[in-house]
């Protein structure tokens, strides 16, 4: 016998208990019935304000939530429940449909409240929830980016809590000057005390931010296209657009119809089991009113639906009370709460650390007799709240000041992870203790952070604790593998010294020699890439070809059809009208699909292997050289329009550039390299996201390093100031080959520094200051790099049988791959299936009808 | 692998041994209009599956590195990375989805692939 569970709401909690209950329901007692009235199914709400980096809400959507095959979960978005008839045990949605359910469980969480204030609802005044709600406020940001309305676009939040300041930070990333008003004497009055707060406002006004406290809206007025906003402290503030971010309260709306008991201050009240006045009625989540407590926060949360799963398969769990401590980064600011922030227990003493000077504000609460930690505030730096929080309600085996002194002060700083009892708490989103992670370790041989996460969840919500199941990994003695795959137990640095040092130049000998089988497409690739930046000859030479990647394979990037792009070198971005019409002229005459990258050169699209010889052979004898885009190397150096022409430039970046992609072209490295160069401090080249970057200064060349875009992007250092040309390039010459040698496979320079021992400083003291004394040896290996280049493509061309290998069947070296197929798209040809991806193209030309120029 | 062989009666010429590069594949056409991978291994063993990549559906596993997993002759597709057990063809990161395998065997040093 199937019994049904019906869900009312699909947010974080809501998926929550269909997950939890889908993963211990082996027999499938349950089957399931979500009603969501968001279109969408759940998503990271906690991670809301990230979806203003990408506005791509798939970047938000919670693993797992559309349930794909499982048939005992029927997920219904955007048709909300309006109606329980608990007599009948029935739920009715907006849309008329009615289920019959055996238990219910509300998790419909809560609404933002916005405060009755005159004006409220005019257009223009938005809450700050959903998807929906940003995508809305997204829309007038747009529209007041392009009124003709005079004044500077400004923006209010109603509420200096947590999301307030959250919201305040997105308004700010779309170009508002924003306010915040907070009706405390503090922002993050829950979270913080006094003196943080005083802290905490001073660092995010640093960033612009105006803020208000200790004061209430008034009123919200119409004035033409915007609004008007008086403060009761008389302020007045002329703005585009106004955020309510001033608390939220439960969605019990559903449950007051149905007769359910409500809490004095509204929550649906259940009793540690999760269970309502009904006894087929669970709620969780926001929605819930637990002792007289409505927990706005995901970890009790989940905790409760863990709880309701364990009842609805018969056992006895209950609600073991919530640890409600936070820490975040706002603004670039740390802000950390936890324990009995407030020192509210009777007696409790305080130990504050306050530097207005570094911007940091630490302070432990503890029990009278000093014995027992209760709880504390970080602001400006929460490094120990990792360690602090699990400590909250022991005995401190220390001198309470002694957990928040800073580094430097001569005495060791809080408590290593080690120290913590078995019981701790590591992971709160999830509630996993040391004990279980250790376990995890011990018995279940975790050996690494993802299987940690698999096996406990530890980790999975909000991430900050990873860094301490690192720790607990190392204190159980688990060493993480360096192995670059199952051929070599060594990493890639040290097969690296191993080439170097024992002059082997063949893959079968270096695998024969030090490691087992026959290698793979893990550590082929990768000995390829050192034997390479060792300077062994052309990449296909020999057994060498056989290493590489289709790419490098080919000298071209391969694409989702089976054909490839060309990418020809074009130093610093720098092109004659000449040589662009040649580029036009092959991408015309072989049918090729034209694109401008973003690292200032043009890509060609949809080259057939057998293609590519003809085209190269063309753009060789224009002058042109392979651009390596195919290779883990040296891409471009990118600059700004430069001295010759910008009316701001100090500096000649345009050559510089130049200067530096040819030195450094051709040169393999454990992955792809960007640079740019910036005539000014406007930085039109984007330094920031290089691997190095210049920006010229008055006095020389600044030279920052370990910069990312991609998929966590990061911002590049300052490694150097003020350098002459001649000191610049030996430092980016020290700098790239210290990189190539004790980088690991796939590791960009960003990772590579936060890897080393030391980090950037360490880095400069070896590029700088030359400390392992090998600045002369890394130069030299540059120089004999630089001596050797030759361009890859214009060898291809001239050895026959390096050529031979581009045919596209080796018994009909020139038929065209007749499932290669293409349509037309905006005036070009696209490959044939991307219709499903967009809008419907028409068919054009299989690979016959094309015409090929050679 | 030997009963596969005995049943095949067609076979394909396609081409010398010697335009097999060790551990590196090429593709062929097939008369039906299908594309084969050929794969020649460090040991000199000729494997031969089909050529397209059925996670991409392009035609490229024979652009895939060769090595083995486990002591298991392997490709890896070149678009997505997912490895092929060149003897049957199953994908080993995902057991659930495999490519055909084709007989071959080598005549006078002439690879010949037998049609299904």
């Amino acid at each position: 016998m199937t019994a049904t569970l019906v869900v009312v709401g699909h947010g974080m909690v809501g998926h929550r208990i269909v997950q939890a209950l889908r993963d211990r329901d082996t027999g499938g007692r349950w089957r399931v019935i979500v009603l969501a009235e968001e279109p969408r199914p759940a998503y990271d709400r906690v991670a809301l304000s990230s979806y203003v980096d990408s506005w791509d809400p798939e970047a938000l959507a919670l693993p797992g939530n559309d349930y794909a095959g499982d048939d005992l979960v029927e997920l219904r978005l955007g048709d909300p429940a309006v109606r329980i008839d608990r007599e009948a045990r029935t739920v009715v949605t907006a849309g008329g449909v009615e289920y019959r359910y055996d238990a219910l469980v509300l998790a419909t969480g809560s609404r933002p409240f916005v405060p009755p204030v005159p004006g409220h609802d005019l257009p223009g005044c938005f809450v700050y929830r959903t998807i929906e709600d940003l995508d809305a406020i997204r829309a007038a940001a747009e529209r007041a980016r392009t009124s003709t309305a005079p004044g500077r676009r400004a923006a209010m939040v109603v509420g200096g809590g947590l999301l307030g300041l959250e919201a305040a930070n997105a308004l700010r990333g779309m170009g508002f000057s924003p306010n915040v008003v907070e009706l405390a004497p503090r922002l993050m009055p829950l979270q913080v005390d006094e003196g943080g707060g005083a802290l905490l406002r001073r660092l995010i006004e640093r960033l612009g931010l105006t803020v208000h406290t200790g004061t209430s809206t008034e009123s919200i007025q119409r004035d033409g296209d915007r609004l008007l906003a008086k403060l009761s402290n008389g302020t007045e503030l002329d703005l585009d657009l106004v955020v309510f971010s001033a608390g939220v309260r439960p969605r019990d709306e559903l449950a007051r119809e149905a007769g359910l008991e409500i809490g004095p201050r509204g929550g649906v009240v259940v009793d540690e089991g999760c269970r309502t006045s009904d006894e087929h009625v669970y709620a969780a989540g926001e929605v819930a009113c637990l002792d007289g407590k409505v927990y706005g926060l995901v970890a009790p949360g989940y905790t409760m639906a863990e709880v309701v799963v364990d009842r609805l398969l018969g056992g006895g769990a209950t609600f073991p009370g919530a640890d409600t401590s936070t820490k975040l980064k706002l603004l670039g600011v740390d802000v950390a709460s936890f324990g009995d922030a407030h020192a509210a227990t009777e007696g409790a003493l305080e130990v504050v650390f306050n530097n207005a000077v570094a911007g940091s504000y630490a302070k432990v609460v503890v029990s009278d007799d000093a014995q027992v930690l209760l709880g504390g505030v970080l602001v400006g730096d929460a490094s120990a709240y990792t360690s602090l929080r699990p400590m909250v309600g022991r005995e401190l085996s220390v001198d309470p000041a002694l957990l928040i002194a800073p580094e430097g002060a001569g005495v060791g700083t809080g408590v290593g992870v080690g120290a913590l009892p078995d019981d701790a708490q590591i992971c709160s989103c999830n509630a996993v203790t040391k004990g279980q992670i250790t376990a995890a370790i011990t018995e279940q041989e975790c050996a690494d952070v993802p299987a940690l996460k698999a096996c406990t969840r530890a980790g999975t919500t909000c991430g900050s604790c990873v860094p301490m199941l690192r720790q607990l990994l190392e204190s159980c003695g688990v060493e993480q593998s360096k192995a670059i795959c199952e051929h070599f137990a060594h990493s890639r640095a040290e097969l690296f010294e191993i080439v170097q040092s024992t002059g082997i130049r063949t893959f079968s000998e270096l695998v024969t020699r030090h490691g087992q089988g026959r290698g793979c497409d893990i550590c082929k690739p990768a000995v390829a890439s050192i034997l390479a930046s060792l300077g062994s000859g052309h990449i296909l030479d020999g057994e060498q070809a056989a290493l590489q990647d289709t790419n490098d394979h080919f000298l071209a990037n391969l694409q989702r059809n089976g054909t490839y792009s060309v990418v020809p070198r074009v130093p610093g971005g720098e092109i004659t009208p000449e040589k662009l019409i040649v580029l036009g002229e092959v991408a015309r005459d072989f049918g090729l699909y034209t694109k401008i990258t973003g690292g200032q050169r043009i890509d060609l699209f949809g080259a057939r292997v057998e293609q590519l010889p003809a085209i190269w052979k063309r753009l060789v004898d224009a002058g042109f050289e392979s651009g390596h885009a195919y290779g883990k190397a040296l891409r471009t150096v990118k600059s700004c329009v430069g001295t010759d022409w910008c009316r701001y430039g100090v500096q000649d970046s345009v050559t510089l550039a130049i200067e530096l992609e040819l030195r450094y072209r051709g040169l393999r490295s454990p992955h792809k390299l960007k640079a740019a160069v910036s005539g000014c401090a406007r930085n039109c080249a984007e330094t920031p996201t290089k691997d190095f970057g210049v920006i010229a200064t008055e006095k020389g060349w600044n030279l920052y390093v370990g910069g990312n875009g991609g998929f966590a992007p990061r911002h590049a250092e300052l490694l150097a100031a003020d350098l002459d040309t001649e000191t610049l390039v030996r430092y980016i010459d020290r700098f790239l080959m210290f990189y190539i040698r004790t980088a690991d496979r796939l590791q960009r320079t960003s990772a590579w520094i936060e890897s080393l021992e030391g980090g950037l400083d360490h880095l400069r003291e070896v590029v700088v200051e030359d400390s392992l004394g090998i600045a002369e040896e890394l130069e030299a290996a540059m120089r004999r790099h630089v001596e050797n280049y030759t361009d890859e493509w214009a060898d291809v061309l001239g050895d026959p049988e390096k050529l031979a290998r581009f045919v596209s069947f080796v018994n009909a070296p020139d038929a065209p791959d007749p499932s290669i197929e293409f349509v037309e798209r905006r005036g070009q040809r696209i490959p044939v299936g991307s219709e499903e991806r967009g809008s419907q193209p028409a068919l054009i030309a299989g690979p016959k009808l094309e015409v090929v120029n050679s | 692998m030997t009963a596969l062989v005995e049943r095949t009666e067609t076979w394909v010429q396609v081409c010398r041994i010697t335009a097999l590069l060790p551990e590196r594949g090429v593709a062929a056409l097939l008369p039906d209009g299908s594309q084969v991978a050929l794969f020649r291994t460090y040991d000199n063993e000729v494997y031969a599956v089909s050529n397209t990549d059925p996670f991409s559906e392009a035609n490229v596993l024979s652009r895939g590195i060769v090595g083995d997993r486990g002591g298991v002759a392997v490709v890896a597709s070149p678009m997505y990375k997912e490895a092929f057990d060149l003897r049957t063809g199953v994908c080993v990161d995902n057991p659930e989805v495999s490519v055909p395998v084709y007989p071959v065997r080598v005549v006078d040093e002439w690879v010949q692939v037998g049609l299904r």
